[in-house]
């Protein structure tokens, strides 16, 4: 019966012989907005020009972002991604428009951010001859991208396009690129509609959970005395904020967090200990090595959490929770290894874990933080004299915001001050390049957070020399009309790299002397209002004229020049070696 | 517990689609923590359609674990298996090219072949071309021979294996086929292992 009903399908398409032609370059945009894409990042050239025509007649279904470089483009789209949840699109062009997505590429792999970028490539047939604008950029991008392909014809387009999305957005998401030639997009295939991709039989993303493992870390869990949760952007990634909260909740664990972690739980939650790593509190580092069982979700042991691996939290069992096995035993050895998506496995552990509460060892967080309050939180937070401190503007953003604005951060001391005094009450608010460290980051991704959360209040917390990195997408803004808030924590050096010269080389500042332009008069020259302010009787009102501010606006705060990041865990130190001054 | 940290020759198989540009995503993968590929080879498997790459690295189990889960990492790549020499059935070939004068008037050609099992592939007046297929040490063993009579040309293969305990790929791949995985394609053989692979 059924044999018989496909016969007369098919014998039915054969003589309609009508099938849709379509050109290359339509056959992509139909697929993109098959796969619910709205927004474009991009910036067009020789090669990509098919499509750039093509896009003409779809201005009404996809928004295309004109940004003034194509890093720009890729921040943007990892932006956008991030507070969206949803995949990033970015075009560029071949050769140079290519190249320059590298860092966005590299940034985006190393934070798990799901992006696919199309990129123009020259005609099939110049390939390989040095044609102009030619690069290899299948072979430049193998290795910053989870997966890229090479499409040379039109036919390939639709099932290459689904792939790329099933890919970016499934298991450990991140980038993944297309390099079209323009052939490709010029020619006519057959168009029987665009079918999304949900399996690729090389590619196992969802991985089968083992409830062996579950019991055990569940056992060690009941057990512990002094357990420990870590978590990272896993968290985030999997949609599991809900499903964490009940975990710790339950088992009444402190849980201290990443900075890709950070807002996965409120910044307020009692159970929130506060940030790891190199420029975390004081607690969670310190008795990351004295907990017996630690519990990772969703992270992956960088370096700048752990410090020096060979004293790492080795007197405690490690529970890790991530959906890339790749991830386990890789820095630290794991006595458990729960191998999947947290948002299934953190349930199936909460029902198997005892509630508890862990009020002494609670306490010994707390008693760490009073004394990390007592010696650097403070003076950097409520300086009664002297100049401007970054930790102050952020403590008065807080009180202005509520916690409930997208804070996106630049690189460097300004970063690490606000990730550690922002305030968050939701998730997807805390957007930092973090694996990377990429200067320049924080404003395209700022504009992309904003497209993303269009009901967010957007505020960039920059330095001044990140925002000399990528400052033309003040075009951007101007052009697109997006309303960010640019704050720039202008220091007058690149102040992290001064804060190692002066605690690691003796004070010898070698090239961290950065000066800058008229920020605020830069920013008119692109329509878009600001304001200077070095006083401190200034700040709460211009923070508010800020915010208020219909429209993108742009606050340049100038902040004592020599101020240090404190705690720290020095580079080659133990996590218990934290340094608090 | 010390073989772990102990470097040594390991065969890694790895199951891959046939696909541009895959080569080069793998090589990386080794090039990247600066690790030496001693003999790297491509072929069809078993099952068609499906690549396999044979791999020889030097390292410690340790490294030779994480470099297999980042390739089974790779969206185009299947499977991985690691083994050691004693775990696998392998072979290189290597060919010989020496002048047939010199080879006619000193060696007893006759013998050559018995004692190092080799054949000849070509002879021509002006030179001949003998093969022999084993391990490294024969191979070698006759390149050492063959130096005396004016070797002109030398080649080694990479090496092939064949792993003892597999099944080969076919229900394998039945199983990654479907949506649903089957125990199979799900496994992970570290993670399975977990008694011997994660204490410390
Ligand atoms: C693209 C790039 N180049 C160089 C660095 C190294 N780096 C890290 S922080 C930093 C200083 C940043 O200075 P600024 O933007 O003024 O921020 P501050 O530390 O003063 O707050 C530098 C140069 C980097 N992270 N990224
Ligand atoms: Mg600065």
């Amino acid at each position: 019966m059924q044999q018989k009903d496909a016969l007369l399908m098919s014998s039915e398409e054969e003589t309609a012989t009508t099938v849709e032609q379509l050109k290359g370059s339509e056959i992509l945009l139909n697929g993109l907005i098959a796969e619910g894409v709205d927004t474009i990042f991009g910036y067009p050239g020789g090669a990509i020009m098919p499509i750039y025509d093509a896009l003409y007649d779809y201005q009404d279904q996809l928004k295309h972002i004109l940004v003034r470089h194509e890093q720009g483009a890729t921040h943007a789209a990892q932006g956008y991604a991030r507070t969206s949840g949803k995949v990033g699109v970015v075009f560029a062009t071949s050769g140079p428009g290519a190249t320059n997505l590298i860092t966005g590429l590299a940034d985006a792999q190393i934070d798990s951010t799901p992006m696919v970028c199309i990129t123009g490539q020259v005609f099939a047939h110049l390939l390989g001859t040095d044609a102009f604008q030619e690069t290899d950029v299948i072979n430049i991008t193998t290795p910053v991208t989870k997966w890229n392909y090479q499409v040379t014809d039109a036919s390939e387009i639709a099932e290459v396009l689904a792939k790329a999305f099933h890919i970016a957005k499934t298991g450990r998401p991140g980038p993944v690129l297309i390099d079209i030639t323009k052939n490709a997009q010029l020619q006519l295939a057959a168009y029987k509609g665009y079918q999304k991709c949900d399996h690729i039989r090389s590619y196992r993303p969802t991985p089968i959970i083992r409830n062996n493992y579950i019991e055990q870390a569940a056992a060690l869990i009941n057990d512990a005395k002094r357990p420990f949760v870590l978590f990272g952007q896993g968290v985030l990634l999997g949609n599991a904020e809900q499903e964490f909260k009940a975990f710790v909740e339950k088992t009444g664990i402190p849980a201290a967090w990443t900075i890709l972690g950070a807002g996965a739980i409120p910044t307020d939650h009692p159970l929130n200990v506060g940030m790891l790593g190199m420029h975390g509190n004081y607690g969670p580092n310190v008795l990351t090595n004295e907990c017996d069982v630690l519990i990772a979700i969703g992270m992956r042991f960088d370096d700048r959490v752990t410090g020096r691996l060979d004293k790492y939290a080795k007197q405690a069992k490690v529970i890790h929770l991530d959906i890339d096995p790749a991830e386990i035993d890789k820095n630290v050895k794991a006595h458990v290894p729960v191998w999947g998506d947290c948002k299934e496995t953190l349930p199936l552990l909460t029902v198997l874990v005892k509630e508890n509460k862990h009020e002494e060892w609670l306490a010994k967080f707390n008693n760490y933080s009073k004394e990390e309050f007592a010696q650097c939180i403070d003076a950097e937070i409520n300086p009664q004299s002297g100049e401007l401190t970054m930790g102050e503007v952020i403590n008065q953003l807080n009180q202005l915001t509520n916690g409930d604005a997208v804070i996106v951060t630049d690189v460097g001391q300004h970063q690490m001050v606000a990730c550690r005094y922002a305030k968050f009450n939701h998730t997807r608010s805390n957007i930092t390049s973090g694996g990377l460290g990429t200067m320049g980051f924080a404003l395209p991704a700022a504009i992309g957070a904003k497209f993303g959360a269009p009901n967010k209040t957007v505020v960039a917390v920059i330095g001044d020399g990140g925002f000399q990195m990528t400052l033309q997408e003040l075009g951007t803004i101007m052009q697109s009309g997006i309303d960010v808030k640019i704050m720039i924590l202008n220091n007058q050096f690149l102040g992290m790299v001064r804060q190692w010269q002066e605690l690691f080389h003796d004070r010898r500042y070698s090239f961290v002397d950065i000066t800058s332009p008229d920020f605020v008069a830069l920013a008119k020259s692109y329509y878009i209002d600001g304001k200077k302010i070095s006083e401190r009787t200034e700040l709460k009102d211009a923070l508010k004229t800020m915010l208020d501010h219909k429209g993108s606006y742009l606050l340049e705060v100038m902040v004592t020049k020599e101020n240090n990041v404190f705690p720290m865990v020095p580079q080659g130190c133990s996590v218990s070696e934290i340094r608090l001054k | 517990m010390e073989s772990k940290l102990e470097k040594k020759e390991f065969n890694i198989t790895v199951y891959t689609e046939n696909q541009v540009g895959l080569l080069s995503r793998i090589a990386i993968i080794f090039s990247r923590r600066k690790l030496n590929i001693e003999s790297l080879n491509t072929s069809p498997s078993e099952v068609e359609s499906i690549h396999r790459f044979n791999i020889v690295i030097n390292e410690t189990e340790e490294v030779v674990r994480k470099v297999a889960r980042q390739l089974e990492k790779q969206v185009e790549v299947l499977k991985v298996y690691y083994n050691t020499n004693e775990d696998v059935i392998w072979q290189e070939l290597a060919l010989y090219k020496v002048p047939t004068e010199i080879i006619a008037e000193h060696v007893s050609v006759e013998r050559l072949l018995r004692e190092y099992g080799a054949r000849a592939v070509v002879i021509r007046k002006d030179y001949t071309v003998f093969e022999t297929t084993g391990h490294r040490e024969e191979t070698d063993a006759l390149v050492v021979v063959l130096q005396q009579y004016g070797l002109i040309e030398f080649v080694r293969s990479a090496r092939v294996a064949i792993i003892k305990a597999s099944d080969g790929f076919h229900t394998k791949l039945k199983q990654f086929e479907n949506r649903e995985p089957g125990e199979p394609a799900a496994e992970n053989e570290y993670l399975n292992n977990g008694d011997k692979v994660f204490t410390m």
